[in-house]
């Protein structure tokens, strides 16, 4: 991008669609932000506003739509502009969906706003900071076009999958002693399981990065953290143990998944 | 570190072969090509392998040599003064710059047609014929005949003119006229087809026909294809070939080249960032 496009409102259009992802980028990181903040201190407001701006996103979406194809029909954009412009979309995408997962915590959040405090409740803000700064760097990568940031953040996914199973068999036990606390409990999960997608799709992000800048894919098997598809938990049985792969044993019974 | 990190994750880089591109066999080698007009040097080392059956593009700014390098191909270079070719250019493994080579011959092998329909101010007919006639292809008129029909047939035209084969060439529409010069160029049975900006004097629903007939004629023919028109190359290319300043800078598939191009000059070429 060092040089300038002849036409110049090319450019100015290329650039624009850019600042649309990037603000989107933003709004997508507050929204999460806020919505993890929402649980720790059960600030039902904050979960109301959360969940009224995830219009925005939706907004930001349209319009980056609407501008990708406006900029194929027009311009029939070549090689790193054509990859500028699907990247555009795919991110778009991506934090659309980002999104809804933010809103999703929120409105949960207020449920449980209403019930006492259940203790594995701290998991979601342990979980949420690692997803706000993976969520930060692919977007940081995304505006500084850097690749190595990019693979950094989707490397990183792999430590929220571990967090999220680690909490899935946590939660599983406490409900297991004490069904009273089943309701809170289904929510945490739900909420969790959203933050380990946002990580999916912040991962999502950082391969776009890589094919927008390189021209290629990135291949290779990311390495895959979230094995609680396999989990089986049972009251007399500790957690069945999972090899890397995430596959039962043979000996641990065909109840799971 | 960083570029091995990106190594780890990158799968290696392998050549694609284009979709339906053709045999595999190389039907033009050149190596070390250079033109020179009197002192200025159009071209400047060309090593690019044609691939049988298939369509290569040369895109690049005007006086790239591009043009330079299609005309080297069936020798219209000879025609014009001070003009020099140096390094080689085989055909099948033949030089065409040999000793023994006829040029005549040569250009009914290796066939162009021009940016400018140019129909001899004679019949549709006999423009076909003309070819054909004066390489003796046809002994009988029946054998003329056929000839004639079956290269209207394979440039699409036949349909369109076969009640008015006696009309004049000059008296069809631009696009009919580009396809009757399609028609006497393949009318010798030519193995290869050049084609300096063939569409460039042609409305888009000529160009789109004369881009189908491309595509259509690729299944016989080895095509090489000179064009501004970016889009085109993308569209009826399955090598695109860029030059800049009487250099080859890129060569590689057409899909490749439009979306992924190695160098520089050809992301600013085909993105319209050249300056």
């Amino acid at each position: 991008m060092t040089r300038e496009h002849i036409v110049r409102s090319f450019g100015e259009d290329l650039r624009r669609l850019g600042n649309l992802i990037t603000q989107m980028g933003g709004v997508a990181e507050a929204q999460v932000d806020s919505a993890i903040e929402a649980v720790e201190r059960r600030n039902t407001r904050l979960a109301e506003q959360v969940v009224q701006a995830d219009a925005r996103i939706d907004e930001y979406e349209r319009e980056v739509d609407a501008e990708v194809v406006r900029l194929l029909a027009l311009r029939q954009p070549m090689a790193q502009d054509l990859r500028e412009i699907l990247s555009a979309l795919k991110i778009a995408s991506d934090l659309e969906r980002i999104g809804d997962y933010a809103a999703n915590i929120a409105k949960r959040s207020m449920v449980l706003a209403q019930l006492p405090a259940v203790s594995p409740v701290v998991a979601i803000p342990r979980m949420g900071r690692l997803v706000q700064e993976i969520l930060k760097e692919v977007i940081d990568a995304y505006v500084e076009r850097d690749v190595t940031k990019a693979i950094v953040g989707w490397r990183r996914d792999e430590e929220l999958d571990d967090l999220y199973t680690s909490l899935f068999r946590e939660v599983l036990t406490y409900m297991m002693e004490d069904p009273r606390v089943i309701t809170p409990c289904t929510h945490l999960l739900f909420m969790a399981k959203n933050l380990e997608r946002i990580g999916d799709h912040a991962t999502n992000i950082a391969e776009t990065i890589h094919f927008l800048v390189v021209g290629k894919p990135l291949k290779g098997e990311r390495p895959k953290g979230d094995v609680t598809s396999y989990e089986l938990v049972t009251p007399d049985r500790e957690p069945a143990p999972v090899d890397e792969a995430g596959r039962l044993p043979p000996s641990a019974g065909g109840a799971a998944g | 570190m960083v570029s091995k990190m990106i190594d780890a994750t990158t799968t290696p880089w392998v050549q694609v072969t284009a979709p339906g591109g053709g045999t595999g066999r190389i039907k033009i080698r050149s190596s070390g090509v250079k033109v020179y007009y009197g002192d200025k040097q159009a071209l400047k080392g060309i090593n690019l392998d044609i691939a049988e059956n298939s369509v290569t593009a040369l895109i690049g700014p005007s006086g790239c040599g591009k043009s330079t390098y299609l005309r080297c191909l069936n020798r219209m270079n000879d025609t014009i003064d001070r003009c020099r070719v140096e390094g080689t250019i085989s055909l099948d493994g033949e030089d065409i710059y040999g000793r023994t080579i006829d040029t005549v011959q040569l250009r009914a092998r290796v066939g162009m047609v021009f940016q400018k329909p140019n129909p001899f101010p004679k019949s549709i007919f006999d423009n076909v014929a003309y070819g054909p006639r004066i390489h003796g292809l046809a002994r009988r008129i029946e054998d003329l005949e056929e000839i004639v029909q079956r290269s209207l047939e394979r440039a699409g035209l036949w349909s369109e003119v076969k009640s008015r084969l006696l009309d004049p060439g000059t008296g069809l529409s631009g696009g009919q006229q580009q396809r009757l010069c399609i028609a006497r160029a393949i009318a010798v049975n030519p193995e290869v087809i050049l084609m300096d900006e063939p569409c460039s004097a042609l409305d888009p629903i000529a160009t789109a026909h004369i881009e189908e007939l491309i595509d259509e004629l690729r299944a016989n023919y080895t095509i090489v294809i000179v064009t501004h028109n970016m889009q085109q190359a993308a569209r009826v290319s399955q090598k695109t070939a860029f030059f800049h300043l009487g250099d080859l800078v890129e060569f590689n598939d057409t899909a490749e080249i439009f979306t992924n191009p190695r160098d520089d000059k050809t992301q600013g070429y085909i993105t319209g960032r050249y300056g």
